[in-house]
């Protein structure tokens, strides 16, 4: 499903030279029609590459406006249906809408830390730099599990 | 500032470069920098710098999300448990010690995820299972995590590459990361072919090419889709199992370098629910579906003495993965598709035993399981108004993919440990002198060529590593290549190409188009380039028709493969007539010449290796046998870049751990 851009929602990002869609895109898609010279919507951005899009939702989780949906490939899917998730910080909220009507609706965490707060050495030691040829890291917490010797036919 | 066709080149000198931005570079990243500091105490000032071609956010395999962390080896196992069922599945060729040492360090890698907030299910004391946002014992406190399989814990992974990814830039620091740069051609040292000495790449956003001088590199930028044929050639081509985004740029930079690749005969052909890859694993392990025929016969029950045809490993309490599609083929093959994951049957059977309650939670876990890493699966049930506890779901094998993170085994020969009695000699004739013998070679992860290190989908001949392994190899070259770089203090790396030369390589799709644009009314109608497009559906037509693609259910033979390679020798002659319209085009160009020489050597190694090893992922007709004793063995590769020939070989295998306990 390639997802795409509603004009109506659309800002451009306020006029920034790359847009949060352009920004987080792992594939480069999304791209910021400056000059309206490609879509004939000046500063809005679009899937430049749909059959390139692995649908993986980044552009749709991160857009500041909502302006971004999915339209499930035209290749395979019938019309109707829509997968809409509204990303919080520290949960995800799926709108899901059936063809046929039905509708259902998810919230699931996604984190437990609030963003931006890891401090990834804080309380943990300086490597030792006598053990760097060795086995393990800088940091052990309960998970190098050095294994039943005896299972080791040839050393 | 550059322009197009006139680029700016940037040149920069560094001790390690990481190159990709996946789980392997952030376990790099976050491991290095303390390791770092600490050489900094010693005197050694180490400059690091991570490229990644997409934002670390949200780039790699994890980039959506997961539902699962696959590698979790926890208390009840042990790292020898694990090396055996990674042999297992991979037909009985792997490297015991990279396995075995990625068995016993994964969980470290696991323990931060969840400190840096990553939601994993718990079970209570009374077994019943909760999401991850309860704030229950931590597992390095010794807390239950849900076990979907032996091996699998079950998280709320939507964010998981995010968190991941916030700790590798934190420790990293925004001065040592370059976002959108795709680096496309590793350099060999000037006065020492054998050394790395740098990479170059361009910036998808400006008109600027930048050149690296490098001691050490971490080479893991992803596995490789895409090759074949996929299976939905309208919009539905990006909807690939393996992120699209994987363009075999890991292998083919590696070649191109002179490092030794190992098992690309090998390849994944995941059974997926159909058109959307919705991932089977939790339906399967969880809810103990099962997979039927069009009749409800269970096709593993059915055609199990299909599995006694390939001893060992037909015989374990989990055949191989290539086996169980094997089995399924037999069924499509022979008319009796479509083939169905029974979620109908699944669900009522768990009613039965489950309160209200959990029967809610049930239905939402189905659900999250194709919203946290696939939520294409959910768009085809919607559009198709499948509701799985009332609407069974087709499975499919997909297209075929080459990686060495997932349950597969493709990659590059790299440098085990020396503690776990990896032999320290090569008994197979044939392997070029140049080589080492044994196992390892000095430094863990490093590649055949000196500072040239790999983790990830990277390492080849050790599979199941998944997201949690990735990052945990990622960790374990870190420290080898500070050392490296310690030890090779007083050498300073030479590129071996003028930068000019190099400059003009990587634009040269630019300058094709610029020079020719005009000559034709129609942009992508021209006899003077090709575009990128139309040489990747060139390339996936050879690969689908010839090299055991979907179009001949998998199967191949020497006949087949030798018209492949004629036509594979012109695609890549062709490759330098590619055209780029644009700095995106230019990303696609030299990603598509990423994939065809990964296609290259996939072919050169089902050519050389003259049976068919998994049964299920490919057929070789005129070799349709597992010959354990000609081919119980690793068929390894070097590329030479200027005569653009493979040379195939074979390397020893040898048990580090007893697997005959995987047969009683």
């Amino acid at each position: 499903m390639p997802t795409f851009v509603r004009t109506e929602k659309c800002d451009g990002c306020k006029g920034q030279d790359k847009t949060a869609c352009m920004y987080i895109c792992p594939h480069d898609l999304m791209k910021l029609d400056k000059d309206g010279s490609e879509t004939g919507h000046v500063m809005k951005s679009y899937n430049q590459e749909p059959e390139q899009c692995w649908e993986c939702y980044s552009c749709v989780k991160i857009c500041p406006q909502n302006a971004i949906e999915a339209r499930h490939y035209a290749d395979i899917v019938p019309l109707g249906g829509s997968v809409q998730p509204l990303r919080g910080s520290d949960s995800i909220m799926w709108t899901i809408k059936f063809r046929n009507g039905t509708m259902k609706r998810f919230k699931f965490p996604i984190r437990t830390t609030p963003e931006g707060s890891i401090d990834p050495y804080a309380g943990k030691p300086e490597a030792d730099m006598s053990k760097i040829t060795g086995n393990g890291f800088f940091v052990e917490q309960n998970g190098y599990h050095a294994g039943d010797p005896s299972e080791l036919v040839r050393a | 500032m550059g322009e197009f066709g006139n680029p700016e080149v940037v040149e920069e000198s560094v001790d390690i470069l990481l190159i990709g931005g996946g789980m392997a570079c952030c376990g790099a990243g976050f491991e290095i920098m303390r390791w770092v500091e600490a050489a900094r105490k010693d005197g050694h000032d180490l400059s690091v710098k991570l490229v990644d071609k997409a934002a670390m956010d949200r780039s790699g395999a994890v980039a959506q999300g997961l539902s699962a962390i696959n590698t979790y080896i926890g208390t009840e196992q042990d790292p020898a448990d694990y090396a055996r069922m990674v042999s297992n599945d991979l037909m009985g060729i792997t490297r015991d010690d990279l396995v075995y040492d990625l068995g016993r360090h994964v969980d470290e890698s696991v323990h931060l995820f969840e400190e840096w907030g990553l939601p994993i299910w718990k079970t209570d004391e009374n077994g019943e299972r909760f999401d991850g946002s309860r704030g229950m014992t931590p597992l390095k406190d010794g807390g239950k995590p849900v076990r979907s399989g032996k091996w699998q814990i079950m998280i709320n992974g939507e964010s998981y590459k995010w968190i991941v990814a916030e700790a590798a830039k934190k420790a990293l620091g925004t001065d040592r990361i370059q976002e959108r740069i795709f680096i496309v051609k590793l350099v060999n040292d000037k006065s020492d072919k054998s050394r790395i000495a740098g990479a170059v790449g361009f910036s998808t956003r400006e008109d600027k090419v930048v050149v690296y001088t490098a001691k050490a590199i971490l080479l893991a930028a992803g596995g490789c889709v895409n090759i074949f044929r996929p299976r939905s050639v309208g919009e539905g081509t990006g909807r690939a199992w393996y992120p699209v985004w994987n363009a075999g740029s890991t292998y083919a930079m590696a070649a191109e370098a002179g490092a030794e690749l190992t098992m690309m005969e090998n390849r994944f052909v995941p059974t997926r629910f159909k058109d959307g890859y919705g991932p089977v694993g939790a339906w399967f392990l969880l809810f103990k579906s099962q997979a039927t025929n069009a009749y409800g016969e269970v096709y593993m029950t059915r055609n199990k003495e299909m599995l006694d045809d390939y001893p060992p490993y037909g015989q374990a309490a989990v055949p191989s993965s290539c086996l169980r599609n094997h089995l399924m083929l037999k069924e499509m093959k022979e008319g009796r598709g479509p083939i169905w994951m029974d979620t109908v049957t699944a669900l009522a059977n768990l009613r039965e035993t489950l309160t209200p309650r959990e029967v809610k939670h049930l239905e939402a876990e189905a659900w999250e399981d194709f919203l946290d890493m696939c939520v294409g699966q959910c768009g085809i049930w919607v559009g198709e108004n499948v509701e799985p506890e009332k609407k069974n779901s087709e499975l499919m094998p997909t297209e075929p993919y080459l990686l060495g993170s997932h349950s597969g085994c493709c990659g590059i020969w790299a440098s085990g440990p020396t503690d776990l009695g990896a032999p320290s000699e090569e008994s197979m004739d044939g392997v070029p002198d140049h080589l080492p013998r044994g196992w390892n070679w000095g430094y863990r992860s490093m590649t055949t060529i000196a500072g040239l290190f790999t983790a990830g989908d990277g390492v080849g001949a050790s599979g199941h590593k998944f997201s949690s392994g990735s990052h945990a190899e990622g960790r374990i070259a870190a420290k080898a290549m500070v050392q490296y770089c310690i030890d090779n203090k007083d050498w300073t790396p030479e590129l071996d190409t003028p930068v000019e030369v190099l400059v003009a390589e990587i634009y040269q799709p630019v300058k094709t188009y610029l020079e020719f644009k005009d000559y034709s009314t129609a942009i992508d109608i021209n006899p003077n380039y090709i575009t990128p497009k139309m040489l990747q559906f060139r390339l996936q037509k050879i690969m689908d028709e010839y090299v055991a693609g979907v179009a001949t259910y998998y199967t191949t033979n020497a006949e087949m493969m030798a018209v492949a390679e004629e036509k594979l020798s012109m695609l890549k002659e062709d490759a330098a007539k590619m055209r780029a319209k644009d700095l995106h085009e230019l990303l696609r160009a030299w990603e598509n010449y990423h994939r065809i020489l990964t296609a290259e050597a996939h072919m050169k190694h089902i050519q050389f290796r003259e049976e068919s090893r998994y049964p299920g992922f490919y057929y070789r007709m005129d070799k349709n046998f597992v010959d354990e004793e000609n081919w119980k063995c690793f068929v390894n590769s070097v590329y030479n870049k200027e005569s653009r020939q493979w040379t195939c070989f074979k390397r020893a295998h040898v048990d580090l751990v007893d697997k005959s306990t995987l047969f009683k």
